[in-house]
Order: C-alpha cells, then sequence, then structure tokens
C-alpha cells in the first residue's frame, strides 16, 4: 500500500517537474507573439478581433486603464450569464426544460464563474440547461481563467519593465491566453477524457430499465410513507467533456454535475483522475518558469516554484496521512479499514476513510486530488470534503486561507505569491536593516501599503463573514453536521468562497438568499479586492528606476529566500487564522482522539 | 508618475470606462462565441464521430433494451445480486440525475448509526459468514454513483450470491476475478469490480 502510495504521488510529481518548463516557454512565447508558428496560424484571427474590438496590440495600457477593463470585461461577464440563468426556459438546448434559476443564486452563480470561484449553490444536473452550461459557466471558465493570467502578466511587466508608463494590453492579454493557451490545452484534454468515458453529447437524458427494482419511500399528496418501486433509472446527459477540460485546465472547480469530479461522467477512470489534477496544476507550475524568463533571471522562478513545492509536499503527506489513517468510528462499528494486499501485491481495497470517496480513486487518488485542488484555486473534488479527517478537513481549508498561493489559480497563485515575496523582502530588510528591493526594485510605502491592503482583505471576508453566518438564525440553520464539524462548514464555506476557489463543506444548505448573497460579496471583493492592489503595484514598479545589484542587495533566490518565502506564507496564514481553525477541525480532532 | 498613480479623479474613471465598454463588449462576444458555441460543438462532433460509445454514456444493452451504463452504478437489494456502495442520492439510492454524496462529517453520531445499519444488514444476509466487513461496502460514495466495489468487498459477498444462485463458491470466484480490474497503468488508482456487469452475467451464466 505505501509502496503504492509512493508510485502514484511521485508519477505525478515528476510528470509536473517535467511540463514545467515546456509549458513555461509556450506560455511566455505566445504571450509576447514571440512563436513564429503560432503568428502565422493565429495572427489573422488575432489582427481581426483587434480591428473588430478597435484596440490595437501596439497601444498599452497605463496600471489604471488595465484595471478599468477588466473590470468591464468581467461586469459583461457577470450580467450575461445572470440573465442567461434566468432566461434559459425560453432559450434553446434544454431538453429537461429546466425552469429559469432563482434570483439569488443566478446572481451567486454569475460572481462565482467571473471570479474564477465556480462555488456552486446549485445542483448542475437538476438546474442548468445545457445552454447555460456551454454559453455561459464554460465561457467564464475560459475568461476568468484567462483573466487570471492577463493580471500576472501586467505584474511580471511591472517588475521586469523600469521607468515605463504601462503594463500592457488587457485586451491583448485575454485574447492571447484564451487562444493559445486555454483553448488547444482544453481541446486536447476534452478529447482526451472522452476516450475514457466523460461524455459529449446534447441528448436528453436517458431512461434506463435495471434488472433489480428499487423500492423506497416517499410522501403522498397528503405528507403520508408510502413505498415506491421503480426499475427504471435516468442517466444525466449533456456536453460534459468540453467543460470538464477547462473546468481543470483553469483551476475553475465548477462541476457540470453535482457530485463534480467525483461523477463518474466528469471523471470515469484513475487515468482521467490523473489528467485532471495534472490539468489543474500545469498553468500555475509553467506560469512560474514564464516569470523567471521575462523577468530574466529563472533562478527566481524556480525559488517561487520551490516554495510552492515544498509547501505542497508537506501537505499531501499530511492529507494522505490522515485520510489512510481513517475514522476510529467506523472501525468501532465494526468496519475494517486496514489496507489488504494479497501475497503477490495485489490490493483487495485501499482501507482508510472510504465515506465520500470512490472506489476507483481509493485513498490515495482522493487525498491527492483534495490537496492539490485547494492547494490550486481549483475547487473541483473528486471525494467529498465534508467527509475527510479533521485533518484532512484542516488542511484542504488552510491551504484556502494561505490564499492560494501553492501553485494556486491560473495566474491568482503566482500573483498573490509574488505579492508575498515582496513581504518576505519587507521582513527581510527590516531585519537587516537595509531598503527592501525586488529584482532590482525598490520597495517603498506605497508598494507596502498595497500589499497590507492584499493580505488583509480576505481574511477579514473570511473571518468576519464566518462570525456573521454563525450569529444569525439564517446562516445556523444552513449546517448539517453537529458540533465542531457544523463550524468548520461555515468557516469553509467563507474561506473558499473568498480566496475563490469554490469546493465546499457540502453538507451546508448553501442555496439560500443569506448564503448566495453573503458568499457573493466574498467572492467579488475577494477578487477583485485583490487584482487591483495587484495591478496599482504592477503600475509603480514598472514606473521605477531599476537599481544595479551591489553587495548590499539580499539575492532572492536560492534556499534562503525559498525559507524566507515560505515563512512569511505559513506565518500570516498561521497568526490570521489559527483561532478559528481551533474551534473547528482541531476540536473535532481531538474528540475523535478520545474514540 | 506620482501624480498619475494617486492624484486621480471620478472624471478619469468615468472616461476610462467608457473608453473600454466597446472593446469589453466586442471581445466578449467573440470569445464567446469561440469558446462556448465552436469549441463545445467541434469537441461534441469530434467525440462523436471518433468514440461514440463513450461519447454517448457507455451505454450497456441487453437483449434489445439499455439496461445502464458501464460507469454508472445502479442499486442491486436481491441476494442474488453482488450489491452495490451505499448511495445518498435522493429519493432512491443511484439516481442518476440527482448525483450527491452523504456529507456526513467524521464524528456525526448519524454516521456511526448508518454504519450500524449497513453492517447489520449485511450479516444477516449471510449469517454464517465471519469474514471482516469491508469499509467501501458499508460508507456512502462520493457521487453517489460509484459503480465499483472494492474485490475485498466482492470477496465477502461470494458466499451470499453463490447460496442464493445454488452455484458452487468456485465459478463465482471465477466471474469475479474476470470483473477485477486492476490498477490502471499498474500505477493508478485503486483495483476494482464493476458490480453491474458482474451482475449481468452471472445472470447470463448458463445454469448448470
Amino acid at each position: 500500500m505505501l509502496s503504492n502510495m509512493v508510485v502514484q504521488v511521485g508519477l505525478f510529481f515528476i510528470t509536473l517537474l517535467v511540463l514545467t518548463k515546456p509549458m513555461g516557454l509556450w506560455l511566455s512565447a505566445v504571450m509576447h507573439g514571440e512563436c513564429k508558428f503560432i503568428n502565422k496560424v493565429g495572427g489573422p484571427v488575432e489582427r481581426a478581433i483587434y480591428r473588430l474590438i478597435g484596440t490595437s496590440p501596439e497601444g498599452e495600457m497605463g496600471w489604471r486603464q488595465y484595471a478599468v477593463a477588466v473590470m468591464i470585461f468581467n461586469v459583461v461577464g457577470a450580467i450575461f450569464i445572470y440573465f442567461l440563468q434566468r432566461w434559459q426556459l425560453n432559450l434553446p438546448l434544454n431538453p429537461q426544460q429546466f425552469p429559469a434559476v432563482s434570483v439569488d443564486s443566478s446572481i451567486n452563480t454569475a460572481i462565482s464563474f467571473v471570479t474564477n470561484t465556480n462555488w456552486q449553490g446549485y445542483a448542475g444536473e437538476a438546474t442548468m440547461s445545457y445552454l447555460t452550461q456551454m454559453l455561459g459557466l464554460t465561457v467564464q471558465n475560459f475568461l476568468s481563467a484567462a483573466t487570471g493570467i492577463a493580471v500576472l502578466f501586467a505584474l511580471i511587466r511591472g517588475f521586469a519593465r523600469h521607468t515605463s508608463k504601462t503594463i500592457g494590453n488587457f485586451w491583448v492579454d485575454a485574447t492571447r491566453s484564451t487562444l493559445y493557451v486555454l483553448l488547444p490545452l482544453s481541446f486536447l484534454l476534452a478529447v482526451a477524457l472522452i476516450g475514457q468515458g466523460v461524455i459529449q453529447n446534447f441528448d436528453a437524458y436517458q431512461e434506463v430499465t435495471t434488472i433489480n427494482p428499487t423500492s423506497y419511500i416517499t410522501k403522498d399528496a397528503a405528507g403520508k410513507d408510502i413505498t415506491q418501486t421503480t426499475n427504471t433509472q435516468t442517466i444525466a446527459m449533456g456536453p460534459v467533456a468540453s467543460q470538464e477540460a477547462i473546468k481543470m485546465l483553469g483551476t475553475n472547480g465548477g462541476g457540470f454535475f453535482n457530485a463534480n469530479s467525483a461523477h463518474p461522467f466528469e471523471n470515469p477512470t484513475p487515468l482521467s483522475n490523473f489528467l485532471e489534477m495534472l490539468a489543474i496544476f500545469l498553468i500555475p507550475a509553467g506560469l512560474c518558469f514564464a516569470f523567471g524568463k521575462m523577468v530574466g533571471d529563472k533562478r527566481q522562478g524556480w525559488t517561487i516554484f520551490s516554495a510552492m513545492f515544498i509547501i505542497f509536499i508537506v501537505m499531501v503527506a499530511a492529507t494522505l496521512w490522515a485520510e489512510q489513517s481513517g475514522n476510529p468510528v467506523l472501525t468501532a462499528n465494526g468496519a475494517d479499514q486496514t489496507a489488504v494486499v494479497t501475497e503477490s501485491g495485489f490490493a483487495l481495497q485501499s482501507g482508510g476513510n472510504m465515506e465520500g470517496k470512490e472506489t476507483r480513486f481509493g485513498i490515495v487518488s482522493s487525498a491527492l486530488f483534495a490537496t492539490i485542488t485547494t492547494a490550486a484555486s481549483c475547487g473541483a473534488v473528486n471525494a467529498m470534503h465534508d467527509s475527510l479527517t479533521p485533518i484532512g478537513g484542516l488542511v484542504t481549508m488552510w491551504q484556502m486561507q494561505l490564499g492560494e498561493v501553492v501553485f494556486g489559480g491560473v495566474g491568482s497563485g503566482l500573483y498573490t505569491m509574488l505579492i508575498y515575496a515582496v513581504l518576505a523582502v519587507f521582513i527581510a530588510g527590516l531585519m537587516i536593516g537595509r531598503t527592501p528591493e525586488y529584482l532590482g526594485k525598490k520597495i517603498e510605502t506605497y508598494e507596502m501599503q498595497m500589499t497590507a491592503l492584499i493580505i488583509l482583505v480576505t481574511p477579514l471576508l473570511v473571518l468576519i463573514g464566518t462570525a456573521l453566518a454563525v450569529s444569525v438564525a439564517d446562516g445556523v440553520v444552513g449546517i448539517a453536521n453537529p458540533g465542531a464539524h457544523g463550524f468548520s462548514e461555515v468557516l469553509y464555506a467563507l474561506s473558499s468562497a473568498a480566496n475563490n476557489n469554490g469546493s465546499a463543506f457540502a453538507g451546508l444548505s448553501a442555496n439560500t438568499p443569506f448564503y448566495n448573497s453573503l458568499l457573493a460579496v466574498a467572492m467579488f471583493f475577494g477578487r477583485f479586492g485583490i487584482i487591483i492592489p495587484v495591478l496599482a503595484i504592477a503600475g509603480s514598479m514598472a514606473a521605477k528606476k531599476r537599481i544595479p545589484v551591489s553587495v548590499g542587495t539580499m539575492p532572492t533566490h536560492g534556499p534562503l529566500f525559498v525559507i524566507l518565502l515560505i515563512g512569511a506564507v505559513i506565518l500570516v496564514g498561521a497568526l490570521t487564522y489559527i483561532p478559528a481553525l481551533a474551534l473547528g477541525p482541531v476540536v473535532e480532532q481531538l474528540q475523535m482522539l478520545n474514540i | 508618475m506620482q501624480e498619475t498613480l494617486s492624484g486621480h479623479s471620478d472624471t478619469l474613471s468615468f472616461k476610462l470606462a467608457l473608453k473600454a465598454l466597446r472593446p469589453a463588449l466586442m471581445l466578449f462576444v467573440i470569445l464567446t462565441i469561440i469558446t462556448g458555441v465552436i469549441y463545445p460543438l467541434v469537441t461534441t462532433v469530434v467525440g462523436q464521430w471518433w468514440m461514440p460509445f463513450q461519447a454517448n454514456g457507455s451505454l450497456i444493452e441487453k437483449g434489445g433494451i439499455v439496461v445502464g451504463s458501464s460507469f454508472i452504478g445502479q442499486n442491486f437489494t436481491e441476494a442474488k445480486y453482488f450489491w452495490s456502495r451505499p448511495s445518498a442520492t435522493g429519493p432512491y439510492s443511484y439516481n442518476a440525475a440527482a448525483s450527491s454524496g452523504a456529507n456526513q462529517g467524521p464524528l456525526n453520531p448519524a454516521l456511526a448509526d448508518a454504519i450500524k445499519i449497513r453492517i447489520a444488514a449485511l450479516r444477516e444476509a449471510d449469517t454464517d459468514n465471519k469474514l471482516p466487513i469491508p469499509v467501501d461496502l458499508v460508507t456512502a460514495s462520493a457521487s453517489g454513483l460509484d459503480p465499483h466495489i472494492s474485490p475485498a468487498a466482492a470477496q465477502y459477498q461470494l458466499t451470499r450470491v453463490a447460496k442464493a444462485r445454488g452455484l458452487s463458491a468456485e465459478s463465482i470466484q471465477q466471474m469475479i476475478d474476470n470483473h477485477t480490474e486492476s490498477r490502471q497503468l499498474s500505477i493508478l488508482g485503486e483495483p476494482r469490480v464493476n458490480v453491474l456487469q458482474l451482475n449481468l452475467a452471472l445472470d447470463s451464466m448458463v445454469q448448470p
């Protein structure tokens, strides 16, 4: 068991490492129009787009103009999805005749998908028409990811340039990242997923005849219990693969179905699961390399990458250990949780905490997926996080609270991590009594004000939001599990929304006007409350002169800086969240020790 | 430079917003058509042309009627069938139009109660069976549609199925072995048994 665990996780790490550099080279080449092949194939399309929208790739923007473009583009997207949901009954491709989505749920979902959160208060296969899924949700999976990449490139340009008034052109960045990065990768992944069994059709739901009829208890018109028997199974259909691919590659995470990537039609085999996990980290890892290349010092990129990778390994190890160790309650009641392997090495069962997990994934593929999806801002799940062990729940929740800087969302993970790098440099500067510098730029009051804002905005949303939700009746009524775990459900929801993750302790009944509004506010400010100060830093950095490296310059590459950076992330995350975590997963773990 | 950074006015913001409106709208429309219409349609065409079986749900036919999908589990309650894992879908188990997990926390008393009831049902259906009860057979899956059980969970049910069908343990064992999938590429995921396929194969066995 242990050996397969090491091999499975090791294979993932190695594949990711191998793909990081090619992905990074591709990203930096296509984003700057330096790839001859792409210029030939995509050039005419790109030029046609720029003509239609009335921009020129040479026409660059200052940071405020860039920020305004980001905001308007995203607001347009949100309004569109809102009305698509409200009018879906009168629009085509709705074979199940789903009615209009409620006002509060539509607003929540619109903001959720625009902010790359993809929190889902609704059950996909019982709510959304095929048209809403593809024209609304799939589109925003692309565009929110493209927005993240664009903002990151603007920030990198801020570091890479000097005495410049501009940080790029948002329309160009969004167009190129969609056409040359997200679209081709999604198409390849979608086809590969179909090969594994992910569906892609526009049929109505299939009625099949089961061989063993199912009896169940339901209520009749008078509210009395009656037993009914059915021998049909209605199987949900839809254009799933195309949405699934970008859902992972764009670190979006909004499932076509309620059960998300646990649903066999979203994630049918261990191989599809492996590809989906890889797709989550592929672009964020590549961006680290692209960053190093663009600032002219690849070591800078690898340093950031290493810090992320080290945090990630520790988190994965903790989740794997906790989930494999299992839940003593199950053993106490007579279930066998040991990993049983025959003498020839064949695993008869994975054992461990299998509540809320799928057999084909077992413990290893589930725990690895859970750690990846919350390290990145993906939020897709292949196991129900509400049923994770307390430590598994703690790791997933805390990773989101750290700001999703361990690879993180496409673009957003790295731009937030670079802010932490600025913070690390600042702290180090205080310790040694020198003016802090990062990549040849002085870090001054204005940048530190913005950095402080970025670091404070999500904790405010998470902690105040949680406090509010557990203090009012509308918030408490949604809690599904008793005790400390119930508090964790609320804390998880706010952490997920404010950090734009989208996964959930899904027992929480969040499709209510209260939670839909609260979480929409958290998602909106958690996204744009960071993007705008990040762009402000980009603008201010771009305008600065570059200072030559001297003996007094603290190197921001190498093991020492990796440790400093990890220290900054963990310190801020721990100081901010340990009190809240103590009330949830920590209490739960202590209770579990007594069984 | 410092002036453009901090000395901004509302009218400037308004002008920038107005200037961005047309490109924002146009780019949104264009990218919506590309990613929301062309991309899913091309993927559908390729999928339907190249891999129609998978793209349409890997449906299983028996005697001309569709009896299920290889990837979607079904509920089995009769003694002669291998039982699937507990499913939390509503209003009945294995509702493939309403996927869902149980979302019970590890210390939720309801989880402990559910485990007790499920174990009691398994023991009652096969009173002489003293094998340990595999955890996956008494815990709800994530999707509520898990098509598989672990090989250990199949092994546990062998004696019950053999008795109900009046067949030898060896012949049932043979069927289990035939329907056991190894780890994919020998590394990924876990070994597993597809319950629906195994039960369909049992039904079509020639009675001795």
